[in-house]
C-alpha cells in the first residue's frame, strides 16, 4: 500500500474540509468562548457531523456505520484541526468507538453515537500526566461493580452521555494486567462532574466516582483483561490527536506564510528575508515528516501489524513536537499582532497545548518507544 | 493470490536461494560496499556472486526498463522487493553513482544510442562513474563552473579543474558540467561523458579530517570528448544538471535512515553506558536524547517511504528532495554525534584493531560533509523557501 491518501480517501478529506470550514472555522470557536458556553461545543455541530456519515466513521458497517480506519477518521480529525471546530468527534467517533468495537456494550451504545446523539468521555487519566497505571478501583457488588476513585482531564466529561471508565479490578495500580474498561452512563448514581475550562477554551471535567454501582454489561470486553480494550482506545486516541496535530499545525503554518508574503518592513515583505525563509523552510520539513509518520501510524492500525504500537507513538512525539514549531514560530512570525486576542494564531497555540498533553506527551512517547526498543 | 503476493512469494523464496549469508552481515566499513568497475576486485567471492546474481535479473535497478538492463518492475513490485531485502537484511548488491544519478537522467535525456550503450553497463556494474561537477570557485553557486569546452570538429577539447569528485581516483568514466558559452551563466552550460583513461584527466586525492580521501581535485588538460558523448542539447546541460542534483539529494537524504534491524547507536550506548535494574540506559540525559533522536529517526524512514512512494506515482513536488536531503543529512550528523557521545573514549580510538581501525571517529567526521555535499542545507532550504513555500524574493 503506497503512503498516500488513495482515490477515496482523498475525496473524504476534500468533503471534510469543505465541510469543517464551512460548519465550523475559527470563528465558531471564537463565538462559542465569547458566549461563554457551559458545554464547550455545538450538540447542533455535533448532528451535523452525524449526517455527514462522520460519527460512525469508525463503527462497522453492519452496526450502522461507514466501517472505515484510522487513516480515513484521521483525515477529518485534521480538518477539526485545522479549523479548532470544538468537537467530541475524537473521543467519542474515534477512541470510544476504538474500545467498544466488537463487545457488547458497543451495541448497546453505537446506535446512539452514529445517530449524533451520543456524545463520550474518556475516564483514563488519573494524574496531571498521562501514565500506564490505573487506581481507581472497581469491585464486585451484587450483579454488578461498585467504582471508587477519581478521574480528570475527561474532555466534555462534564455533559457526556457515556463514560469509559479504566479501573482497576485486581492487582496493584501499576501492573499490567487486572484493568477492566466500563461504560458508565452520565446520570448514574455517585458520579460526579467539575467541569474545567482549559487554556484553549474547551471543557474537562474532574470526575469522582464515589460508590458508582453499574451493572455487569457495563463492563466493554473481559473482566480483568481491560488491558487490551485500553490499548484500542489509547491507539486510537494517540493517532487521532496526531492527525489533529497535523491540522493545528499545518493551519497555523498556512496563516504564517501568508503572513510572511504580505506584511511588510524596512520597505520590503518579510518573506523575503532569509533569516525567516529558512525558519520556514525547516517548519515545513518538520511538517512533511509529521505527515509521514502519522499515516505509517494510521495504516499500520488499520491492517493490524504488530509494528503499529512503535509507529503510534513516533507518530504522537513527532507531530506534537512539529506542530509546537508551527505554533510557536508562527506568533513570533507574526509579532506583536501574534500577542492580540483579535488574531486567530494565539488559538492554534492554546489548542496545541491541549492536544500535546492527550494521550501522553512527546517525553511519554520517546519513552515509551525506548522501553519497547529494550533501553 | 493476488498478482503481488505472488510476486512476493516468489521474490522471498528466490532471495533466501540466492543471497548468500555473507551478504546478510551488517556493513563494517567502506571496503564491504560494492561499487562495481573495470577494477572491480570483490572483497568475497559472495560480494561478487550477490552482484552477478542481481545483475542478472536486472534486480542491481528493478525499476530501469529490460531493454537497458533493470529489472522492468513496477513501482509497487519494487517496493516489495526493497521490503523482502530490508526483511532478510539484504546488503545492497552494487552501489553506484550511475545508477543513483547517471541513470535517472540518462533515461530522461538520452538518446537511444547513448541508452543502450552506457545502462546496461551500469545495472551490472562494469563501469564505475564519478561526478565532475563541483569547482575551486563553483560550490554552492554551481553555475558559476568554468571548466571550457571548445568546440573542434567533432571534439570537444576540455580544460579545466574540478573539486571534490568522489572516488575520480577509483572511476572508470565521468559525467561532467563544462562551459560551452559565456554568453549566459546557466544557458552556457553542456552535459558531457568521458572515460577518466582518456589523455589529459589527472586526479589529485584529498586527505580529509577523517583520514581518508574519498574526494579527489581532477584536472583536465585538452582531453578530447566526442561531441557524441553530449547529453541533451549544446548549452542546455543545466537541466540535466538539475534533473541529476534531484536523484543525488535523494540518495544523500537515504543516509539519514541508518540500517535496518539493529540499532548500532543503541547497541553502543548500552555496551558503555550499561542499562539500570529497570532496564533503562544508565544515563537518564544521553536516553532522553537517543529517544528524542529516534522518534525523528523513524518519522524520517516513513517520510522516506512516503517520498519515495510519491516520486514513483508523479505525485512529489519537484523540489522536495532539497526538504528530504536536509532533513536526512542533519538527521545523520545528529546520529554520529551522538554514536560518539555513546562510545566515550572508545570511540576516540583512531587506528587500533579493536577499533576497526578508528571506523567511529571517522564515520563520524564523514557526515559533516553531508550537508555541504550535493548542494549545503542553507542551499537546500533556499530551495525550499523559493520553489515549495514560494516566499518572494528567494
Amino acid at each position: 500500500m503506497p503512503l498516500f491518501l488513495d482515490d477515496d480517501q482523498t475525496m473524504l478529506r476534500d468533503t471534510a474540509r469543505d465541510f469543517v470550514a464551512d460548519a465550523a472555522p475559527v470563528k465558531h470557536l471564537r463565538a462559542l468562548r465569547d458566549a461563554d458556553d457551559p458545554t464547550g461545543f455545538s450538540r447542533d455541530l455535533w448532528r451535523q457531523f452525524a449526517e455527514m456519515g462522520f460519527t460512525g466513521i469508525l463503527v462497522p458497517e453492519d452496526q450502522g456505520g461507514l466501517g472505515l480506519g484510522h487513516v480515513e477518521a484521521g483525515v477529518v480529525l485534521e480538518e477539526i484541526g485545522r479549523n479548532l471546530s470544538p468537537s467530541p468527534f475524537l473521543a467519542t467517533a474515534v477512541a470510544a468507538v476504538a474500545a467498544l468495537k466488537g463487545t457488547g456494550a458497543g451495541e448497546r451504545w453505537f446506535p446512539g453515537i452514529v445517530a449524533g446523539e451520543t456524545v463520550a468521555g474518556l475516564a483514563i487519566d488519573e494524574g496531571a500526566k498521562h501514565r500506564d497505571a490505573v487506581a481507581l478501583r472497581a469491585e464486585r457488588s451484587g450483579n454488578g461493580f461498585r467504582l471508587s476513585g477519581a478521574k480528570r482531564f475527561v474532555a466534555h466529561g462534564h455533559v457526556a452521555d457515556l463514560l469509559i471508565v479504566s479501573a482497576r479490578t485486581a492487582g496493584a495500580p501499576d501492573d499490567a494486567d487486572g484493568v477492566t474498561l466500563f461504560a458508565v452512563p452520565r446520570d448514574a448514581a455517585g458520579l460526579t462532574a467539575d467541569a474545567e475550562r482549559l487554556a484553549d477554551s474547551g471543557i474537562a471535567a474532574r470526575l469522582t466516582l464515589d460508590g458508582v454501582e453499574v451493572d455487569a454489561d457495563a463492563v466493554i470486553g473481559e473482566v480483568d483483561a481491560g488491558r487490551a480494550v485500553l490499548d484500542r482506545l489509547l491507539g486510537a486516541g494517540r493517532v487521532g490527536t496526531s492527525a489533529e496535530l497535523l491540522g493545528v499545525g499545518g493551519g497555523a503554518m498556512d496563516m504564517t506564510l501568508s503572513y510572511l508574503k504580505q506584511r511588510k518592513q524596512f520597505g520590503t515583505v518579510i518573506g523575503t528575508y532569509q533569516a525567516l525563509q529558512h525558519r520556514a523552510a525547516h517548519l515545513y520539513a518538520e511538517m512533511e515528516v509529521a505527515r509521514a509518520a502519522v499515516l505509517k501510524a494510521q495504516q499500520l492500525l488499520d491492517a493490524g501489524s504488530d509494528k503499529a504500537d512503535e509507529a503510534v507513538s513516533v507518530a504522537k512525539a513527532q507531530a506534537t513536537a512539529a506542530a509546537a514549531l508551527s505554533v510557536q514560530e508562527g506568533v513570533q512570525m507574526h509579532g506583536g499582532i501574534g500577542m492580540t486576542d483579535e488574531y486567530d494564531i494565539g488559538f492554534f497555540m492554546k489548542r496545541h497545548r491541549v492536544l500535546a498533553e492527550w494521550f501522553g506527551d512527546a517525553n511519554y512517547h520517546a519513552d515509551r518507544l525506548a522501553r519497547l526498543a529494550g533501553y | 493470490m493476488t498478482e503481488i503476493e505472488t510476486f512476493r512469494t516468489e521474490t522471498r523464496a528466490w532471495l533466501a536461494e540466492n543471497c548468500p549469508p555473507e551478504m546478510r552481515e551488517p556493513v563494517r566499513s567502506d571496503a564491504d560496499v560494492c561499487w562495481g568497475g573495470r577494477r572491480f576486485e570483490p572483497s568475497s567471492p559472495a560480494q561478487k556472486q550477490w552482484l552477478d546474481r542481481m545483475g542478472e535479473r536486472g534486480w542491481t535497478v528493478p525499476d530501469w526498463p529490460t531493454e537497458y538492463g533493470g529489472g522492468g518492475l513496477t513501482p509497487a513490485q519494487t517496493k516489495v522487493l526493497r521490503e523482502e531485502m530490508a526483511a532478510i537484511r539484504a546488503r545492497n548488491p552494487l552501489n553506484s553513482f550511475g545508477i543513483s544519478m547517471l541513470g535517472p537522467a540518462l533515461l530522461k535525456y538520452g538518446t537511444e544510442e547513448q541508452k543502450l550503450d552506457h545502462l546496461p553497463k551500469i545495472a551490472r556494474g562494469q563501469i564505475r562513474w564519478c561526478q565532475g561537477y563541483s569547482e575551486p570557485n563553483a560550490g554552492s553557486d554551481l553555475a558559476a563552473l568554468a571548466t571550457s569546452a571548445v568546440s573542434d570538429g567533432d571534439d570537444y577539447v576540455v580544460n579545466g579543474q574540478k573539486v571534490w569528485t568522489s572516488y575520480a581516483d577509483k572511476a572508470d568514466w565521468i559525467f561532467c558540467l563544462v562551459r560551452t558559452s559565456k554568453d549566459s551563466k546557466q544557458g552556457g552550460i553542456s552535459f558531457v561523458l568521458f572515460d577518466m583513461d582518456s589523455p589529459g584527466v589527472s586526479t589529485k586525492p584529498i586527505l580529509l579530517i577523517s583520514g581518508y580521501s574519498p574526494f579527489c581535485e581532477t584536472f583536465f588538460d585538452d582531453v578530447r570528448v566526442p561531441k557524441a558523448n553530449r547529453i541533451h542539447d549544446e548549452n542546455k546541460g543545466w537541466d540535466v544538471a538539475k534533473y541529476l542534483l534531484g536523484h543525488e539529494r535523494e540518495m544523500i537524504s537515504g543516509m539519514g535512515l541508518g540500517g535496518g534491524g539493529r540499532n548500532p547507536l543503541i547497541e553502543g550506548a548500552i555496551a558503555t553506558v550499561g542499562l539500570d535494574h529497570d532496564g533503562r540506559l544508565a544515563d537518564p540525559l544521553l536516553r532522553a536524547r537517543i529517544a528524542e533522536f529516534e522518534v525523528r529517526a523513524r518519522a524520517f524512514g516513513a517520510m522516506s517511504e512516503r517520498f519515495i512512494d510519491e516520486l514513483k506515482a508523479g505525485r512529489a513536488h519537484p523540489a522536495q528532495p532539497s526538504m528530504m536531503k536536509y532533513y536526512g543529512t542533519e538527521l545523520n550528523k545528529q546520529r554520529h554525534e551522538l554514536a560518539m557521545a555513546a562510545g566515550g573514549s572508545d570511540a576516540l580510538e583512531w587506528e587500533s584493531e579493536r577499533s576497526n581501525g578508528g571506523a567511529a571517529p571517522r564515520a563520524w567526521l564523514r557526515t559533516k560533509a553531508n550537508s555541504i555535499e550535493g548542494g549545503t542545507s542553507e542551499v537546500q532550504l533556499n530551495i525550499v523557501a523559493k520553489r515549495i513555500l514560494e516566499l518572494p524574493g528567494a
